[in-house]
């Protein structure tokens, strides 16, 4: 080394290298810098002393506090089990209508009714059970299975077009795609259907749709039109629409029928989340 | 040129038209054998390369080099890797971009399977990371280690199979992931034999390293070299052990991992924590410390900081990886170290920092006229930023609230768009006109511009993530007095959806600062007159032309 060389602007000394014009200076470590480094490194150990920390050969440090991850779980799951077991009890055996008839457990299932909404129900039936096409709004009463608490319940239970044992099915015919129907009749059919609920119609080819209604549709929505809550059958007088209640959205129903599903969810959720659901979604505006 | 020096070059010509032979081989095997589309897609992919690699190869040894330059430095690679850089990191900037604006706007997926999220999220974080990045990496790595070590690169076509060899893995992991191949580890999608030829890649890689500081006429290696040596050195290490992986069939795409469960998350997280330790810090640090320094013509503060700071950083970081498994499976003594070791490597990481702010001490001015210098000073800042917050998110109280959060999301991006994007940026705005012999740049004031605009991008990108990852996290833990869950996992999307438009403008304001600069680069390569080249600081020129003073500088040709 030659003799030391000195930057100009800071006065520093320099390490005397040089690599492609870049100096560096021989500045000693920030002491903050350095305290605060030995200083996690302190907290570190103390943390491994407190903590399971190190692994040895067939377990690890336990540490002085004896935590452990697991049970730290395992306690607040059973606090949070605890906590709920005093209405879940009376909730598994009581009926739908005494769980409604007591504030407590109305309280309860309303709130636990939400949350199992929110998580499950929602992504179809929207968070404010408004629905949408093809998906039913729940805040209504137009009930396709009936808006009982029971009714709600066993919706709920079955699923509609699941694949539980006693799921609910409402078969409609696709009456143009099988050919049921010619196009001009279903044309007659949907005109007659828009008179139902008071729309504007041709009067002649509604007149022409009526004998075809009584024919081939009233058996199931009724030789009014009023629907039939014991086969799913919508109520085709009153202005509320699944799949939308204009002439072509009609003629699409007619035409090539539906369909809609909900999964079943006995099994997925506790009878006792079901009938939360069930007083939730009967409360919510339209329960019958 | 001596004849033992020209044997030489004749033996590697052979060696590598032979090369090119086998892969030509082994391309058509999978092309033809192929036990799926993919594979033999990419087979044909991988033999066209090898037959145009041979074809050139072929030409070069019919008609000679020519006049070969043996006494300089090797560049020709270094500045095709320069241009991959921009070229990839305006592709991954644009993808990132896309997804963030398909989570704002789900139609936006188009229901094709090439083009929804899952599918497009891997093309984007490895075309930032690997082809952006590892193509910065690579081309300044290579121009450090020649200039510090006043040494040629070593090898004759080695660094040219590098370069071309590392756009091919690129081309097989993104045309894979688009198409459906991964194995399904974050940030490691591709599959085993793509994994294979990044690794044959990266062993030439380390060669080349290893041999042009062998030839070093510096008796001392500069900081630099020891940082992307350590880079290249553990990114090794890291891919091999993390992509171990047993094929399904010889010919076949699917692979599944040698481990299971817990220690494949583990063996995951180590991976992954360190690929951001390694490539994304340790690299980019070799980068900052050649061009901080050498952009604002200042000494690096000091020399025992980087030191300590460097072997501090490489012991620590290596442990952290557990603080991406926080409350999983994972045994609670892992989850201590991985915190423990988080938060000991908070000054280790902000010793680069502090050695890159206080370089500039004598010459603070020039963050003012030098947008190029204030570009590398404000990535240092958001490095020191990211790595404070990184030890903070790693202790595991506040980590209940950030995990699986878009506070983690705004994190990596403050790193990605503040400290990888912007050191890179500044390196490449200094190596331009010293790549291509230019006085300066094309237009200094399009660096103001680029510099502002991304800036201002990244900071809605950042606030947006910390206000939408603070929100989620409250809204997924809050419960009401009866133990309920207050809010739906659907509510908490619905309440991200302003935060998500947010993000998705500041990244298109980065996708516009990226464009401006591969305008400014490409007019700067093209040898067009400079706008403001009386505004430029005298190191933005060329070394071979740097030393004339910068009034009786020539008008640069039309």
């Amino acid at each position: 080394m030659g003799k030391p060389e000195f930057d100009a602007a800071t006065g520093t000394e320099t390490t005397g290298h040089e690599w492609d014009g870049v100096k560096e200076l021989d500045n000693p470590l920030p002491l903050w810098w350095l305290w605060v480094l030995w200083a996690s490194v302190v907290w570190s150990v103390g943390y491994w002393i407190a903590m399971p920390a190190w692994p040895l050969v067939a377990s690890y440090t336990q540490g002085l506090l004896g935590y452990s991850q697991r049970a730290v779980v395992a306690n607040d799951l059973s606090q949070a089990k605890a906590a709920q077991a005093v209405y879940l009890e009376k909730i598994a055996t009581a009926d739908l209508a005494a769980i409604s008839a007591d504030a407590e457990l109305l309280r309860f299932s309303l709130a636990g009714g939400a949350a199992a909404f929110g998580d499950n129900c929602a992504p179809c039936h929207g968070r404010g059970a408004q629905g949408a096409t093809g998906y039913p709004n729940l805040n209504d009463d137009d009930w396709l299975w009936g808006g009982k608490l029971e009714d709600i319940q066993q919706t709920l239970k079955v699923g509609i077009r699941s694949n539980h044992p006693d799921t609910r099915v409402n078969p409609m015919p696709a009456f143009g795609r099988d050919e049921i129907l010619e196009p001009a009749q279903i044309a007659d059919v949907v005109e007659y259907v828009l008179t139902l609920s008071g729309g504007d119609a041709d009067a002649a080819a509604a007149g022409r749709g009526k004998a075809i209604f009584a024919e081939q549709c009233a058996a199931c929505h009724g030789e009014e039109g009023k629907g039939n809550m014991e086969l799913g059958a919508p109520n085709l007088t009153d202005v509320l629409w699944l799949y939308g209640g204009t002439r072509e959205a009609i003629r699409q129903t007619v035409r090539n029928s539906r369909a809609g599903v909900m999964p079943s969810w006995e099994g997925r959720l506790s009878s006792d989340t079901i009938k939360q659901l069930a007083i939730y979604v009967h409360s919510l505006g339209g329960g019958q | 040129m001596n004849t033992k020096k020209i044997a030489w070059n004749a033996f590697s010509d052979v060696l590598a038209f032979a090369g090119s032979l086998v892969g030509l081989v082994v391309g058509l095997i999978f092309a033809i054998g192929g036990r799926d589309d993919v594979i033999m897609f990419h087979g044909w992919v991988f033999a066209a390369a090898s037959a145009a690699a041979a074809l050139y190869l072929f030409v070069r040894m019919i008609e000679g080099d020519g006049e070969p330059d043996e006494t300089g430095y090797f560049d020709a690679p270094i500045r095709f890797a320069t241009i991959a850089t921009l070229f990839w990191g305006v592709i991954g900037f644009l993808v990132g971009d896309i997804i963030a604006w398909q989570l704002a706007f789900p139609v936006l997926n188009l229901d094709l399977p090439w083009t929804n999220f899952g599918r497009l999220r891997p093309v984007h974080t490895s075309a930032v990371v690997f082809a952006f990045g590892g193509n910065a990496l690579i081309a300044t790595s290579l121009y450090v280690v020649q200039r510090t070590c006043r040494a040629r690169m070593a090898g004759r076509w080695s660094p040219w199979f590098l370069v071309w060899g590392y756009q091919l893995f690129i081309v097989l992991a993104a045309s894979g992931y688009v198409l459906g191949v991964t194995q399904s580890k974050e940030y490691a999608e591709p599959e085993w034999y793509v994994d294979i030829w990044l690794t044959i890649i990266w062993v030439v890689y380390l060669l080349i390293f290893l041999g042009t500081m062998a030839r070093r006429k510096e008796p001392h290696i500069y900081v630099a070299n020891w940082f992307f040596l350590a880079f290249i050195v553990t990114v090794a290490m890291l891919h091999i052990i993390n992509n171990a992986a047993i094929p399904v069939s010889f010919l076949g795409s699917k692979s599944y991992s040698l481990y299971t469960g817990v220690q494949d998350a583990m063996t995951q997280w180590w991976y992954g924590h360190n690929a951001v330790g390694f490539f994304l810090t340790a690299g980019f640090l070799g980068m900052m410390y050649y061009f901080v320094p050498k952009r604002a013509e200042r000494p690096v503060y000091s020399y025992r900081l980087s030191i300590v700071h460097f072997w501090s950083l490489i012991f620590l970081y290596i442990w952290a990886g557990p603080h991406h498994l926080y409350y999983t499976a994972l045994p609670d003594w892992a989850q201590t170290l991985g915190m423990t070791f988080s938060i000991m490597l908070w000054m280790p990481s902000w010793g680069g920092m502090i050695n890159g702010l206080m370089t500039l001490s004598g010459a603070w001015d020039k963050l003012r006229t030098d947008p190029v210098i204030r570009m590398l000073v404000v990535s240092v800042a958001f490095y020191g930023m990211s790595t404070f917050e990184g030890p903070l998110m790693a202790v595991k109280a506040v980590n209940s609230l950030s995990h699986y959060t878009d506070w983690t999301i705004g994190h990596v991006h403050s790193g990605a768009l503040g400290w990888v994007g912007f050191v890179s940026f500044g390196a490449i705005y200094c190596l331009v006109p010293w790549l291509w012999g230019r006085k300066g740049l094309y237009s200094l004031r399009l660096v103001e511009w680029h510099f502002w605009v991304s800036t201002l991008g990244i900071l809605l990108y950042i606030t947006a993530m910390w206000v939408s990852g603070i929100l989620q996290g409250l809204m997924w833990r809050a419960y009401d007095s009866l133990g309920f869950l207050e809010y739906s996992f659907v509510e908490s999307v619905e309440a991200m959806h302003p935060f998500y438009i947010i993000r998705a403008t500041g990244g298109l304001l980065f996708v516009i600062g990226s464009l401006l600069m591969v305008w400014n680069v490409w007019r700067t390569i093209r040898g067009d007159a400079s706008l403001d080249m009386e505004d430029q600081p005298r190191i933005a020129a060329a070394p071979e032309l740097r030393e004339l003073p910068a009034m009786t500088r020539p008008v640069p040709a039309e």
